[in-house]
């Protein structure tokens, strides 16, 4: 059967993919992508607590939901702010390196 | 959801996440970011959290990716070709995570909860959708319209950044 912590050990490594992408890619489009991984890891362990604290009634723990809710809702206004950024940014310097921006002046 | 097809949505995910990070064209990214997520709505709908689930795909699979695919395109970016990879930093990132991931499962070790399966759920009268509605409505209304005004502020924003500026 399946357990809490499969869920857990799979949204652990989701996350660690999401890290390793912030660290290791230059490209800000996919620092970005990899951003999305990571919320969504936080996600997933938000679902598998609220199936497993099941209430007196038998339902799943609904607070976990709604919380999943407002993060989906967030990520969703971070990426369009953060495109936004990127496409200023490609138009003052047109590039998308993180390396070439490395200047707080220009 | 038998165990089958919880390491096989699973996998997929975890795989199609790693295309992300991995490949060097950032179209192959974006379009490995879709499976992903479609892989990680049906883990949500293993879990019986279908309204997650769905609007996993709507937002997500839908709304972002095409924003993402929508810059991409805009801007023209290429390939990165002929960049040398950088070892140090490489080593570095790849370290740090891989001890991340060890602090994990060592935490998830020592976890007693890990080690249960879930339990069963009761038919409900009620749908997911009205569950989740009836809280968002009642004890959580504050952060909802809160959220909405970060919606609102996030929407100018956007037409600030993009609009050019006269010269």
């Amino acid at each position: 059967m399946i357990t809490l912590g499969d869920y857990l050990i799979v949204s652990g490594i989701l996350f660690a993919i999401g890290f390793a992408g912030v660290m290791l890619r230059r490209n800000l489009i996919i620092i970005l992508m990899s951003l999305e991984l990571m919320l969504n890891a936080a996600n997933l362990s938000l679902v598998a607590f609220s199936r497993f604290r099941v209430s007196p009634a038998g339902l799943p723990n609904y607070n976990a939901q709604v919380f999943v809710f407002f993060i989906i809702t967030v990520a969703a206004a971070e990426v369009a702010v953060g495109l936004a950024i990127l496409v200023a940014l490609f138009r003052a310097r047109q590039t998308t390196d993180v390396k070439d921006i490395s200047e707080l002046k220009f | 959801m038998p165990p089958f097809l919880f390491w096989l949505f699973a996998s997929l995910m975890l795989v199609f996440g790693a295309a992300v990070v991995l490949n060097r064209n950032p179209v192959a990214s974006a379009l490995s970011l879709v499976v992903s997520f479609l892989g990680l709505a049906a883990l949500f709908m293993s879990l019986d959290a279908y309204f997650v689930g769905i609007i996993q795909v709507l937002v997500y699979a839908g709304a972002v990716m095409v924003l993402f695919l929508f810059i991409i395109m805009l801007l023209n970016l290429r390939a990165e070709e002929g960049r040398r990879i950088n070892w140090l930093a490489a080593t570095g990132g790849i370290v740090v995570a891989l001890i991340l991931v060890i602090q994990i499962f060592s935490v998830i070790g020592h976890f007693q909860a890990a080690r249960q399966t879930f339990p069963s759920l009761e038919r409900s009268t009620t749908d997911d959708v009205w569950n989740i509605g009836a809280l968002l409505f009642s004890n959580y209304n504050l952060p909802f319209q809160i959220v909405g005004v970060l919606v609102l502020v996030a929407t100018i924003g956007v037409v600030l950044l993009s609009k050019r500026e006269p010269r």
